[in-house]
């Protein structure tokens, strides 16, 4: 499928992972690890699980801290930001979970309504109520409004976690496995979903996954995780045009198998 | 034996900033007053039901068991007395607080790790919300208010159950009990329950939104944590009360 009204802008860089590394005890998770995102790309990290790739979208949004390097988002330097800075730089980043992590005990509405009513305090009723049926609208799921999170499907808690991250009118957009335990045609909405979020409000994003179809989708630019450093960068083709045992039987497990 | 010690110097320290993120948010605006009266209502509105049976027991049962006591020395005309003095200064504040520990401080303690396991305490932090304050001031707020309520309610009907247990026996009115009640307390014991009351819902909510909010990851941990928060806060519940008393001798 070909995106349209893409703008990228490879002379802006949004977020620079600059040299990082991060262990957990004894475990080299990340090692020495450099990537750029630039301005309205859509840019998917690839590797096996354990790998570490939702580590590096936690340490892009201040979750978890490098113990060497730096991340740079939006001009700021992530690991250097005091609470209150951090928190209106978070403001700007939309963090898409692999289980959508809604609040089971707040309605589809309220769980929208949330990051909104805390961040922009000035907003009235209506202008909140209209926001919030916009943004339902615009994931297609404007009938699930006074759900619980319990009685909606995977793909739409996935797209109802879209939405709430949506809600801020993000800058930079963070999906950690999207598609992951969705059926192929739910993947294929959530797909095209996050390259409308791109088209529409014209969002960089980093798209982590080990769904190949995925990745070849919605990825401009593509970066393989092999052992806790970016072996491989490029284009879909370029990525698997390799000798590579590790990175050929990625591929031949996802498309094969 | 040196990385125990580092770990407890650790624990301590996470302590230490829990507590002042805690005062930090609290205190700060802009406040969750709608949390905060939901907190109230789960909290106390919803421990009524076992509150009131429990206290009822207790007044009850007790008074019954001092009974035997006073009649040895023919002196039973002293039990609402006797009741009083135990109720309010010891029984209600520890009755209330060792219920709400149970039913209070595990439902916090499983709700806030189980919030922490599906990262919805994550997914707060990284939308610009605050996590502390929305789930963690509110729930200790709520509880330092309304164990002090609870503890007025379970004195009350403790001290019903102890005239029911008497008028079993003995021709007593009611308007007799109470006045001989009202005659025996003092405003320091009534002071001495509130903050007695106070000190222990402030444990309990903080003890339980700790061990919930660090909860280790995974299914398990859920139960840990609510099984810890219960511990936990009666534990500290017992400590405290001991060292109440003490102060509480000194002073007088």
């Amino acid at each position: 499928m070909e995106k349209n009204n893409v703008h990228i802008d490879r002379n802006e860089v949004v977020i620079h992972v600059d040299n990082v590394s991060k262990s957990f005890g004894s475990l080299h998770v990340l090692r020495d690890v450099d990537v750029k995102l630039f301005k309205g790309e859509n840019l998917v990290v690839l590797g096996r699980s354990g790998t570490g790739k939702s580590v590096l979208i936690k340490l892009i949004s201040g979750l978890l801290t490098p113990d060497k390097g730096h991340v740079r988002v939006l001009g700021e330097t992530v690991n250097e930001l005091d609470e209150r800075a951090l928190r209106t730089l978070r403001q700007r980043i939309g963090f898409s979970f692999q289980n959508s992590a809604l609040y089971d005990s707040m309605t589809v509405r309220e769980n929208l309504e949330f990051p909104l009513v805390r961040n922009k305090r000035n907003l009235s009723r209506a202008e909140i109520n209209k926001e919030v049926e916009e943004v339902l609208e615009g994931v297609g799921l404007s009938q699930a409004i006074n759900q619980m999170p319990s009685e909606l499907s995977g793909g739409q808690r996935k797209r109802i976690g879209i939405a709430r991250t949506l809600i801020l009118r993000p800058d930079i957009m963070l999906y950690d496995e999207p598609t992951a335990g969705l059926d192929p045609i739910t993947c294929l909405d959530i797909n095209t979903l996050i390259n409308e979020v791109q088209e529409r409000f014209n969002t960089s994003s980093i798209i982590i996954t080990h769904d190949l179809a995925c990745a070849k989708m919605v990825g401009d630019r593509m970066v393989m995780l092999l052992d806790g450093k970016f072996e491989r960068q490029g284009t879909f083709k370029e990525i698997f045009d390799t000798d590579d045992a590790r990175v050929k039987s990625f591929y031949d497990y996802n498309f094969i198998v | 034996m040196g990385s125990k010690i580092e770990k407890l110097l650790i624990e301590f320290a996470r302590i230490h900033r829990f507590m002042m993120s805690f005062l930090r948010e609290a205190v700060s605006p802009p406040y969750e007053f709608k949390e905060i009266i939901r907190q109230c209502y789960e909290i106390g509105w919803k421990s009524f039901p076992l509150i009131s049976l429990t206290g009822f027991i207790v007044g009850f049962v007790f008074t019954k068991q001092s009974r035997p006591s006073l009649e040895d020395f023919g002196a039973t005309s002293m039990l609402p007395a006797l009741i009083s003095i135990a109720i309010v200064r010891a029984l209600a504040p520890l009755v209330t607080a060792l219920i709400a520990s149970g039913k209070v401080g595990s439902q916090i303690g499983a709700e806030l790790s189980s919030m922490n396991v599906t990262e919805q305490i994550d997914a707060m932090e990284v939308s610009g919300t605050n996590p502390t304050k929305f789930l963690v001031s509110t729930r200790i707020v709520a509880t330092t208010l309304m164990i002090p309520i609870l503890c007025f309610y379970v004195a009350g009907i403790g001290l019903i159950g102890g005239y029911l247990s008497i008028v079993g026996k003995d021709d007593l009115s009611m308007l007799a009990f109470f006045t001989q009640v009202f005659e025996t307390i003092a405003a320091k014991d009534v002071f001495a329950m509130v903050i007695r009351a106070v000190v222990f819902g402030f444990t309990i909510g903080f003890a339980s939104s700790y061990v919930g909010y660090f909860s280790t990851k995974g299914t398990e941990g859920v139960g840990k944590a609510a099984n810890s928060a219960v511990v936990s806060s009666m534990f500290l519940v017992f400590v405290e009360e001991l060292l109440i008393v003490q102060l509480l001798a000194l002073l007088n």
